[in-house]
């Protein structure tokens, strides 16, 4: 066997894998979910909440599965007797300080702490402890913060750090007051952040979430469509959200080559002006000076015949059209054509000068 | 771009010039970042300080309109020094010998008085950027809309070819494009002088393969440029003019010379989502659909072929903009019937040879950069590899002029223009997005404290800015973001519409407006 792979066994399961896999990825690559709240693929690994602890016969203690690299033979469980017991004692002690709100929390259905609660059966905490009472940061037009329901798994202090560069968030006070908040603990609206959005895509609970979808749609309503941004040229992709054939939100789409979960704030915020009421939907003719709505076939008709006049009585090259850098390649290719075989004219440009 | 998005990463040395990339290309930007990490080297040339002219090795903070000096005098160094790359410029290159008389007088001493550079810094750039191992030259409009533009973009790439620095990976001169598909509008043709694919219109065995395709006679004579087209419009030789999805009575310079165009024309169809500025114009107007609405695909700077997808019916009676076109054609005799837009591609796929092997069944799987000759090729990450396009990489002897119109007496200070982060073009879908009208609801005009003293306005003040075509009023930021003598402002906003201002001296090849650099006037509204 070549030196770099690895064999090793979980849960009954033998996986080979390369030398250096962690026993979580190793995990995940046989459909083997172990829950996490701290880790994330891209980021950093703090190895901080130990939710992902598993047993490792042999070893002393449960390992935390995300730093811990794959060894030969290893033996490992994921769902051990002792292994669910900590796990319920750590989102016990989460619970115990958290807002019990689901039935109105815009992440319920997609949350992370829920979906563990419910999959170790822990329902009420066994002890009350004091709660937090930070005020709601509302104070960004696209971004909502609730602290109080914050788990702090950090990911979004690593993510505005290590992959957007703004190291806008970040841990401020100790111990039962810790909280993640921007600089000097003030609000989003006071800090530099640049409403990329990285934090609320990586937010495992409802801590940071969209402002736009809160009260509008809840995760299983949606039917989600991979598309291209239609801002600039850097070509994201991500979801369109839609609902009763409304788009209702944005969601990052990790398939996407050019920018994984991460957009800035006109892709993933930029959305709302498809349903504006100023948006046209009916065509319309000039006629006495104004503007008035008119059919299709009226206005279609129209300009067919005004085209076929001009190019009659002045010439082909008396006719031009500007195609558009925000239209598809399809619609490009099809002004070039109507241009250049219908109006019988090369007239044909567009904005790319700009 | 002649490389990939991701390839920023890992170049050792980047060099930026006249994009605000952390602005208007920010998920571009995170490569930047993410290379810097990796201990590349940045050096930023822009006449504003700007974001990322703080995380840079390197700020230039070249004069505006300086960037072919600078980079002739990146070359005299070069040469001077004997750093080229011999093997590069012997076996892929000609022509130079013409490049090294073009750049004999441009030493970085010679040079200093235009760019504003010590001649030391321009050393040092230089000789970092012929020894990295992989160097990238990262630019956009800043470059482009002058009225020389194409010579900016020629001694790019003279600099380029001269160390080397090109047709490998992280390595390459790479324009970032500013709207999401206005590399797919090039590729697709909509441009006077080619068909998709970049076939010449006026190439005798191009016209014949397109007649037959079309099954029409097609002329040879290349087309009017934009800024050509309003002046045929002004003079009353064009007559009819149809608009798909554009905004030019905001986004042209000299606003008024185009308003005075577009009403002058006998008949002007205007197809767009919202009533803009240039529909209110038109004798018709088309209420098409937005990428939300439509199939379809978009073409990246990187020259990936992507999916859009429909979720959701037009809104109220409007139309995919594709039907619509089709529907004109077939009305005026010219059938063209398509079921959708996969047919569509299929026939551009069929015409053009970079598309070639692209369809909607493999961009299921995740996009592909053309070229893409067949089926089975899996497109191209960089550009260049082993040979250029022609064949060898020729140079060009790039002479310097300066921008068209220069600060004077009337008009002393030098207006630049650009994006913002929070809006888009000329804030037709932006402005109209409650969020991000939110977070910049207007717009500013910088002002060096130095001019703000000397002018006696304060922040926050209004001021009246006037050029040899136009005024408009906004908002004063004092910041020593831009250098004194240099005011700069976007033109997102209808408000404050900033292309009352600029000049439509163009660059005498490409027809590229100079947007950048005008001379304007600035005084206190009371
Ligand atoms: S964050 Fe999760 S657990 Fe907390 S209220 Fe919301 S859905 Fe419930
Ligand atoms: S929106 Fe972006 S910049 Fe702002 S805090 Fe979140 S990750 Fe950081
Ligand atoms: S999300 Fe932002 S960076 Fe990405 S394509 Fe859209 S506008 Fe450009």
């Amino acid at each position: 066997m070549s030196d770099n792979l690895v064999t090793l066994t979980i849960d009954s399961q033998q996986v080979t894998v390369p030398a250096g896999t962690t026993v979580l990825e190793a995990a995940a690559s046989i459909g083997i979910d172990i829950p996490t709240f701290c880790h994330d693929p891209e980021l950093t690994k703090p190895g901080a909440c130990r939710i992902c602890v598993v047993e490792i016969e042999g070893v002393r203690n449960l390992p935390a599965s995300c730093v811990t690299a794959v060894a030969e033979g290893m033996v490992v469980h994921t769902e051990a007797p002792t292994v669910v017991e900590t796990r319920k004692t750590i989102i016990d002690l989460l619970l115990a300080n958290h807002p019990e709100d689901c039935l109105t929390c815009q992440k319920s259905g997609d949350c992370k702490l829920s979906e563990y609660a419910y999959r170790y059966g822990v329902r009420k905490p066994s002890f009350e402890g004091e709660r937090h009472d930070f005020p709601i940061d509302d104070s960004s037009p696209v971004i909502l913060r609730d602290n109080n329901k914050c788990i702090l798994c950090g990911k979004c202090v690593r993510v505005c750090e290590e992959i957007q560069g703004r190291s806008i968030l970040d841990f401020a006070y100790r111990g039962f007051n810790t909280k993640v908040t921007p600089a000097l603990d003030t609000d989003f609206a006071q800090s530099a952040c640049v409403s990329c959005g990285s934090c609320v895509a990586v937010c495992p609970v409802g801590a940071l979430v969209e402002k736009n979808m809160v009260g509008v749609v809840r995760p299983w309503e949606v039917k989600k469509v991979k598309t291209t941004c239609p801002y600039c040229g850097c070509g994201c992709n991500f979801d369109l959200n839609v609902k009763d054939g409304k788009v209702v939100g944005v969601t990052s789409n990790p398939a996407s080559e050019v920018n994984g979960r991460h957009l800035c704030v006109k892709g993933r915020f930029g959305y709302d002006f498809i349903h504006s009421p100023k948006r046209l939907t009916n065509p319309l003719i000039r006629k006495n000076g104004e503007l008035v709505e008119a059919t299709w076939d009226e206005a279609l008709g129209y300009v067919a015949r005004k085209f076929s006049e001009i190019k009659e009585n002045h010439g082909s090259d008396a006719l031009a059209s500007l195609s558009s850098a925000r239209c598809t390649n399809e619609e490009n290719y099809l002004m070039s054509k109507l241009t250049r075989a219908a109006f019988g004219t090369n007239n044909i440009d567009h904005c790319a000068r700009l | 771009m002649t490389n990939s998005i991701d390839e920023i990463a890992d170049a050792d040395y980047i060099f930026v010039t006249g994009s605000n990339t952390t602005e208007a290309h920010p998920i571009i930007s995170l490569r930047i970042r993410w290379a810097l990490k990796k201990g590349a080297k940045l050096v930023v040339a822009d006449p504003r300080r700007i974001e990322l002219a703080e995380m840079a090795d390197y700020y230039l903070p070249i004069k505006p309109g300086s960037n072919i000096p600078l980079f002739n005098a990146m070359m005299h160094t070069i040469l001077n020094e004997e750093l080229w790359n011999k093997e590069f410029v012997e076996s892929r290159t000609e022509n130079f010998d013409e490049l090294k008389a073009a750049v004999v007088n441009f030493s970085p001493e010679a040079v200093e008085k235009y760019t504003g550079v010590p001649a030391d810094t321009i050393k040092e750039v230089a000789r970092a950027y012929a020894k990295a191992k992989n160097a990238t030259i990262l630019y956009t409009m800043g470059i482009t809309q002058h009225s020389n533009g194409v010579d900016n973009v020629l001694s790019i790439a003279n600099l380029a070819m001269l160390c080397g620095q090109i047709g490998k990976p992280s390595s390459g001169v790479n324009p970032l494009r500013g709207q999401n598909n206005v590399q797919g509008a090039c590729d697709m043709g909509s441009l006077p002088n080619v068909y998709s694919g970049y076939q010449p219109v006026a190439d005798a065995a191009v016209n014949e393969k397109f007649s037959k395709a079309w099954g029409c006679e097609l002329s040879l004579k290349p087309g009017l440029t934009v800024g050509e087209m309003m002046d045929a419009a002004h003079h009353g030789d064009l007559k009819g003019l149809f608009i798909l999805g554009e905004n030019p009575v905001l986004s042209d310079p000299d606003i008024n010379h185009v308003k005075h165009s577009l009403k002058n024309l006998e008949f002007l169809v205007v197809q767009d989502i919202f009533l803009t500025e240039t529909a209110e114009l038109a004798d018709v107007v088309l209420p098409g659909a937005s990428f939300a609405e439509k199939d379809g695909t978009f073409a990246n700077s990187e020259r990936r072929v992507q999916r859009v997808r429909k979720a959701i019916e037009p809104v109220g009676n409007a139309r995919p903009d594709w039907q619509i076109i089709a529907e004109i054609g077939t009305l005026m005799g010219y059938p063209m019937n398509y079921s959708c837009p996969e047919e569509i591609f299929a026939e551009i796929s069929a015409l053009t040879p970079s598309y070639g092997g692209i369809s909607y069944a493999r961009l299921e799987q995740g996009g592909i950069q053309w070229p893409c000759p067949n089926p089975d090729h899996a497109g191209t990450k960089y550009l260049h590899a082993g040979q250029f396009t022609r064949g060898l990489g020729k140079f060009h002897a790039v002479d310097f002029t300066g921008p068209a119109e220069l600060p004077d007496e009337e008009y002393p200070l030098v207006l630049n223009t650009g994006r913002r982060l929070q809006h888009y073009h000329t804030g037709t879908m932006t402005r109209r997005t409650k969020g991000l009208d939110a977070l910049l609801p207007e717009d500013y005009l910088e002002v060096n404290p130095v001019d703000a003293c000397k002018l006696g306005v304060e922040d926050g003040q209004q001021v009246k800015v006037t050029s040899r075509r136009g005024e408009i009023v906004i908002k004063v930021k004092v910041t020593e973001r831009v250098q004194p003598g240099n005011v700069f402002t976007s033109f997102h906003f209808a408000e404050t519409a900033v292309n009352y201002l600029t000049n439509t001296a163009r660059d005498p090849v490409c027809k590229i407006p100079e947007l950048k650099v005008c001379a304007v006037r600035v005084e206190r509204v009371s």
